[in-house]
């Protein structure tokens, strides 16, 4: 632990840390462009010159390793001068062009030269222009603003795991680009907008809508995935205009997927705005709130309960899951699931939990990976298991497809037989368990949504059980969901009760004409034509699969109308705000079930929010905290059934429309299309060099 | 003058073979493994006591360069990286010894690496420099065939190997961690330091970085002794050296002489004197081209060292002496520096990318007298803003020769803002 | 110049190495520790280039990643950072001309004088025929024998107007003049006889 003085200020800072480091213990702010706290060091950018005691010249803090006895100065003329000097450089050949430059308002050099820049020029010579690139649909460019800081070809390399930035040509023609202009294949490439420390790279689907102070910001959680990535949604009157990662140092850090950044596109395309009743010639017409509550309150009451069920959606806030799973128990019911794609999950909840943490990941000396592609199903959680590869060379096997992770990792096959030779040690990579003092395994959906899903499971525990994956306070038993509700409504109890009917079930039970009502909520990824024989109750927010079947549609709020809870894969519960309000005549998911509670005289026990939470804290009450993990006790759970041989496979077939949301997302669209147009140039290329 | 007797470098302009057989007829290769039996440490303190300083343009200390190398050797092998990435403008030696003397630079790789506990070197040679490239991998060749390297180089018991890596057109890769990268199969981007490359180099391993020159030297050195070498020369500069004279001279040539040699003997004698006269001389740059220029008055009395030459505000550099006449245009001389700098720069730091263009456009402004009075100011102040701001010394090297310039020339500065002024005075009253 | 003009428009469809040059490759890569075969990267774009004719296409670029295990990006970084790497087509004799302080001093301007009074050409420009392309270069190392023109590998040295166009004569009928001092000086002594190591010099 090196102690140093800076401006005469004496601190002690970790061993590893830099200059800038001790700078900032000592509260002196130290100015930077090229230095990132995620990223490596490149020290290019001189912004962040100090003065050193025995230094001939000044030193970048950015890049020296903080030393006991250091004596740093940032408060001399030289360091003054530095950064006067370094700033105009900067400034030189960047253009004037602030007032058209989306960054403005929130770019680091307009920032810093507020504070370190001249009031006039001294350059006199033309200003270098340099060509825009092509980096995909989402990166604009502006080159000519780029101040070469190399921020976002390091993100690319170390953090995306995609080593398409480079900066290419050297001295003042240097320039960043992707190799010949190829869109940047990542699911994180986003990130590099917010980076960019400039106008160089801003975000294209944004693209002179707004200047930062004109939005509202309003702190949510992401429901793209199951990672619970932390955001801040920005908007502008009725319209969620962007969406831009809120740091977390245990979920997210301080990226976001593209998905999760984009996809608010999709908020504003086939929205459910007013109510809708299927009338007699098949078509579905406009209706009023009195209308579609009374009718799907007749069919209820008519229903028995036995005939009647409900689904849950994988975006669901857990207020309105809470309302509906209370309203079916009113009801006499057991016959609800939040389980869409049937996966064997719920009871025990370590069972059902990504108990290790995402920020456990770290500390992992072994990853099996069974049945999930981690790089589409959660990418800034793949970027932390990258991030340990690249530090420890983290052994990773693999049960189910060939796929690119963004690190190596061993295919051991697709079929499910290769789990059984693990845990009796035959399969190579079983080797690689037992050594490691801190084994994981994460597994998805891909192994879990199938009839075998259970024995999976079982399998999976018994591995667990025989490599020490959960050991003293380590627990690397985890289950990495895609849907951002799921386990908020294993956690409410959202799967059938005793006698009740699972989503197979349901299936089952109309197809045979045994059930008379079935309540989608914003259950989109189901086979819905399933149920077709049943009178379809639609409460969600898209027009999408879920709506189309639908006898009533019940306009309900996304993610970003409502305030609400998710709770994501780790168990972690977060509240989400509400950043603008449903359109139309759309509302708060709960105020519908609520309404349509009271249209039957059923009391649920609260009339606002305040009053729901209360009633869910005391149902379950580990939603009250708020940012926590409890540690999920280590139980049995699981089948022993037998396992089938039909290959393991990844719960998603792409990354970009998955959802509701994201099938309405425009810019989703072009992404797919973009990545679609990359791999056949590739596969082409790769069909002429054979 | 020097005797041809203390010469190193005896076939300096290749009058003779400079292959093997030719080499060991000079000297070369004739008891290298009794040169090892000083011992690594051994070897480091003769080259100390010596008095040598690398001659690859910072005169730091070779023997202590040499004794920042771990004396254990770990899990991580030593490397000897040999710079051969000749390029600064007005230097052209160590190509003479690459083309005629390139078992000297091979012999003092072994003992070098030796010296540092390295098993093998990697020679990197400028890209251009094609045919001397040939050249030195025929005479490693040789060295091979003939068991002067390998896995019992010259029979000593030490197992080395050299290899010959070729650039690509790019002078920072003389800047040693540059050099690195290069060698690595990166752009030739230098990095920061610390760490430095003796603790983590090529492949991160512990490297040291010499120029050709300095390593050639070594086995003469150990051959006839350390007190010989620094008894030649004068004090804390000692030995030989190599100069190029080159410009505006009757008789431009490569000259190996004593360190400390007066300017004007080593241009009168050596190189038939400055056209015209050495009253015809208007400025000296001493050490290549990011050595301030010295004006006449300067020269006069100058010798030929690292400590005189630092003393006058400029540096010996890489000994590469280019010799300006007053036919010269003095401001076009320099702004074809600013060029070739900021051609050269990286790129990487900012104020290297962004002010040797400046620099530059303002020099060519300053050539035409296209600038206003004030400007001289700025362009100086520039020059201080790139200068000891940067990851390397090449934007030092940008500043100082344009500081030199306003520092002896400032008058023929103004003279052409003031002149050009006039011009378009005249012309917009016409 | 702007990297997409250092780029050819017209890229030819694939890239391969003659069989003599995956077997160098192979040499090549084996100079340097396992796993840091990337430090192949130079040599073997060189060997590219040389392969064809004087110019690395991007298929080559791409198949030289694939075999050093490199991202496509980083090859093409070192391609673009190096001058002596052509991406696009150049005259079979491809001049290139120092005209840095050293050689600008000896007279490199009527050497430049004399090459564009031919051709007609400039610096990046290649001649009509198609057989010259000049490119104004930095100091090549060779200054006291300045004025410097490298045609392809070679070093002619101590040019001035005559001796430029004499070389250039030569180029012409495909039969160079050898490489060197053009005034026939052997190596860096100075024009006329050298002042020292006279003694050692061996009877002509």
């Amino acid at each position: 632990m090196p102690k140093l003085t800076v401006n005469g200020i004496e601190v002690e800072v970790e061993d590893g840390a830099t200059v800038l480091h001790a700078c900032e213990e000592a509260g002196v702010e130290i100015p930077r462009f090229c230095y990132h706290d995620r990223l490596s060091i490149a020290g290019n950018c001189r912004m962040c010159l100090v003065d050193m005691e025995r230094a001939p010249k000044p030193v970048a803090s950015c890049a020296m390793p903080a030393g006991d006895g250091m004596v740093v100065r940032t408060d001399t003329d030289r360091v003054t001068k530095a950064r006067e000097g370094v700033m105009e450089f900067l400034l030189i050949n960047h253009p004037l062009d602030c007032p058209i430059c989306d960054q403005g308002g929130e770019c680091d050099l307009q920032d810093q030269a507020m504070g370190y820049g001249f009031d006039s020029s001294r350059y006199e010579e033309n200003k270098r222009a340099v060509e825009d690139k092509h980096m995909g649909p989402l990166i604009s460019t502006t080159m000519t603003r780029c101040i070469h800081c190399t921020r976002c070809v390091r993100f690319a390399t170390e953090v995306a795991g995609v080593p398409e930035l480079g900066a290419i040509g050297r001295g003042e023609s240097m320039e960043i680009t992707t190799y010949l202009e190829k869109s940047l294949a990542s699911e994180l490439s986003a990130n590099v907008i917010d980076l960019c420390p400039v106008g160089a790279l801003t975000s294209k689907p944004y693209a002179f809508t707004a200047r930062p102070w004109e939005l509202n910001k309003t702190e949510s959680i992401d429901v793209m995935d199951a990672v619970g990535s932390n955001i801040r949604v920005d908007a502008r009157g009725a319209q969620a205009l962007r969406v831009l990662p809120r740091l977390h140092e245990d979920i997210n850090e301080e990226w976001i997927s593209d998905k999760t950044r984009y996809a608010i596109d999709g908020l504003r395309r086939q929205r459910l705005d007013k109510p809708y009743i299927r009338g007699r010639d098949g078509n579905l017409a406009p209706a009023s709130w009195d209308d579609a509550l009374g009718m799907v309150a007749t069919r209820l009451k008519k229903a028995k309960p036995a005939a009647m069920a409900a689904i849950t959606g994988d975006q669901c806030d857990v207020e309105s899951m809470f309302a509906l799973k209370r309203l079916f128990d009113k009801l006499g019911s057991g016959n609800v699931d939040c389980r869409q794609d049937g996966a064997a999950v719920g009871g025990v909840r370590a069972g059902y939990l990504f108990n290790s943490t995402i920020a456990g990941i770290d500390d992992a000396d072994a990853l099996l990976i069974i049945g999930s592609n981690p790089r589409i199903e959660a990418a800034v959680l793949n970027a932390r298991i990258r991030r340990n590869w690249l530090a420890t060379r983290l052994p990773v096997g693999v049960v189910g497809p060939q796929m690119d992770l963004t690190y190596d990792a061993e295919n051991l096959g697709e079929d499910p037989a290769i789990l059984a030779s693990i845990m009796s040690g035959k399969a190579k990579f079983a080797g690689k368990l037992k050594k490691a003092k801190r084994p994981m395994i994460i597994i998805g959906m891909g192994a879990l949504a199938r009839s075998d899903g259970a024995a999976i499971l079982g399998m999976a525990h018994q591995i667990a059980d025989t490599y020490g994956v959960v050991a003293g306070d380590w627990n690397g038993f985890n289950v990495l969901h895609t849907a951002a509700a799921r386990v908020g409504g294993l956690d409410l109890g959202l799967t059938p009760g005793r006698g009740g009917l699972d989503v197979a079930g349901m299936y089952k039970a109309a197809e045979g004409g045994k059930l008379d009502v079935v309540w989608l909520h914003a259950a989109d990824e189901i086979d819905a034509e399933r149920l077709k024989n049943a009178f379809v109750i639609y409460q969600g927010h898209h027009g999408d699969r879920g709506a189309h079947v639908a006898d009533v549609i019940l306009p309900g709020a996304a993610y970003t109308e409502k305030d609400g809870i998710y709770v994501n894969t780790e168990g972690r519960v977060q509240y989400a705000g509400r950043a603008t309000f449903p359109p139309g005549e759309a509302r708060e998911d709960w105020t519908i079930i609520r309404a349509l509670a009271g249209r039957m005289g059923i009391n649920l026990g609260f009339d606002s929010l305040g009053e729901l939470r209360e009633e869910l804290y005391e149902t379950v009450p580990h939603f009250a905290d708020q940012d926590a993990i409890r540690p999920a006790r280590w139980a049995k759970f699981g089948g022993r059934g037998k396992i089938n041989s039909a290959s393991v496979t990844t719960a998603l077939d792409g990354f970009y429309m998955t959802c509701a949301v994201s099938r309405a997302s425009e810019t989703m669209g072009q992404c797919l299309m973009a990545m679609q147009a990359d791999r056949a140039q590739a596969d082409s290329a790769q069909d002429a060099a054979e | 003058m020097l005797k041809d007797t203390d010469r190193i470098f005896t076939n300096l302009y290749g009058w003779m073979d400079p292959g093997l057989a030719g080499a060991k007829k000079r000297g070369d290769w004739q008891n290298t493994a009794k040169l090892l039996q000083l011992g690594h440490d051994g070897i480091v303190e003769q080259i100390k006591a010596s008095g040598l300083r690398g001659r690859g343009g910072a005169g730091f200390p070779t023997g202590l360069k040499w004794s920042f190398m771990p004396k254990e050797v770990g899990a991580r092998p030593h490397y000897l990286v040999v710079n051969a990435d000749e390029s600064e403008p007005g230097t052209c030696k160590d190509r003479d010894i690459i083309r005629h003397e390139p078992h000297k630079l091979l012999e003092g790789c072994v003992v070098a690496g030796f010296a540092m506990r390295a098993h093998a070197a990697y020679i990197y040679i400028r890209g251009e420099f094609v045919n001397e490239a040939r050249r030195l991998q025929a005479a490693i060749d040789e060295a091979y065939d003939a068991g002067l390297l390998g896995d019992n180089a010259a029979k000593s018991g030490w197992k080395f190997d050299i290899y010959l890596h070729r650039g690509a057109g790019a002078y920072i890769c003389g800047e040693e961690t540059a050099l690195i990268e290069s060698l690595e199969g990166k752009k030739g981007q230098p990095r920061l330091k610390p760490p430095f490359p003796a603790g983590a180099g090529l492949y991160g391993c512990p490297t040291t970085v010499n120029n050709v020159e300095s390593i050639a030297v070594t086995p003469t050195i150990l051959r006839r002794g350390a007190d010989w070498f620094s008894g030649l020369g004068k004090e804390n500069n000692t030995g030989t050296k190599l100069f190029c004279i080159s410009g505006h001279v009757n008789r431009p040539c490569n000259v190996e002489e004593e360190m400390g040699i007066p300017l004007r003997e080593l241009i009168e004698k050596h190189a038939g004197g400055v056209r015209g006269g050495w009253d015809n001389l208007l400025a000296v740059i001493p050490g290549g081209s990011s050595t301030p220029l010295m004006p006449q008055a300067v020269c006069n009395t100058m010798t030929m060292d690292f400590d005189a030459l630092k003393e006058a505000g400029t540096g010996l550099g890489t000994a590469g002496v280019i010799v300006m006449d007053k036919s010269t245009d003095i401001v076009k001389a320099i702004a074809r520096l600013s060029y070739f700098y900021k051609h050269e720069s990286c790129g990487q730091c900012t104020p290297c990318r962004e002010g040797t263009g400046w620099m530059w456009r303002m020099m060519e402004r300053l050539v035409r007298g296209d600038a206003e009075i004030h400007e001289i100011e700025t362009l100086e102040q520039v020059t201080r803003q790139v200068e000891g701001h940067t990851i390397c010394a090449l934007g030092d090297a940008a500043a100082w020769p344009i500081q030199g310039l306003i520092k002896h020339f400032r008058p023929e500065i103004e003279r052409r803002i003031n002149a050009h002024r006039t011009a378009v005075a005249v012309e917009a009253a016409e | 110049m702007s990297i997409e003009a250092r780029i050819a428009a017209d890229q030819p469809d694939s890239f391969a190495f003659t069989r003599e040059n995956v077997a160098e490759a192979k040499r090549i890569i084996t100079k340097y520790p396992k796993g840091r075969q990337a430090s192949a990267v130079m040599p073997l774009l060189d060997l590219a280039q040389r392969q064809h004719d004087n110019w690395i296409p991007m298929k080559a670029i791409e198949m030289i990643a694939a075999k050093l295990d490199m991202a496509e990006i980083r090859v093409l970084e070192v391609a673009t950072f190096y001058t002596m790497f052509n991406l696009k087509p150049v005259g079979k004799y491809f001049l290139q001309a120092c005209t840095t302080t050293p050689c600008w001093l000896r007279g490199s301007d009527n050497m430049m004088r004399c090459i564009k009074d031919r051709y007609g050409i400039s610096s990046g420009e290649t001649s009509d025929c198609g057989r010259f392309t000049l490119l104004e270069v930095e100091c090549l190392g060779a200054c006291v024998n300045a004025p410097i023109l490298q045609v392809n590998d070679d070093f002619y040295e101590d040019l001035d107007y005559a001796g430029t166009g004499a070389l250039l004569d030569s180029l012409e009928a495909d039969a160079p003049l050898p490489f060197g001092s053009i005034t026939g000086r052997s190596g860096s002594e100075a024009d006329g006889g050298s002042t020292t190591l006279q003694e050692l010099k061996p009877a002509e």
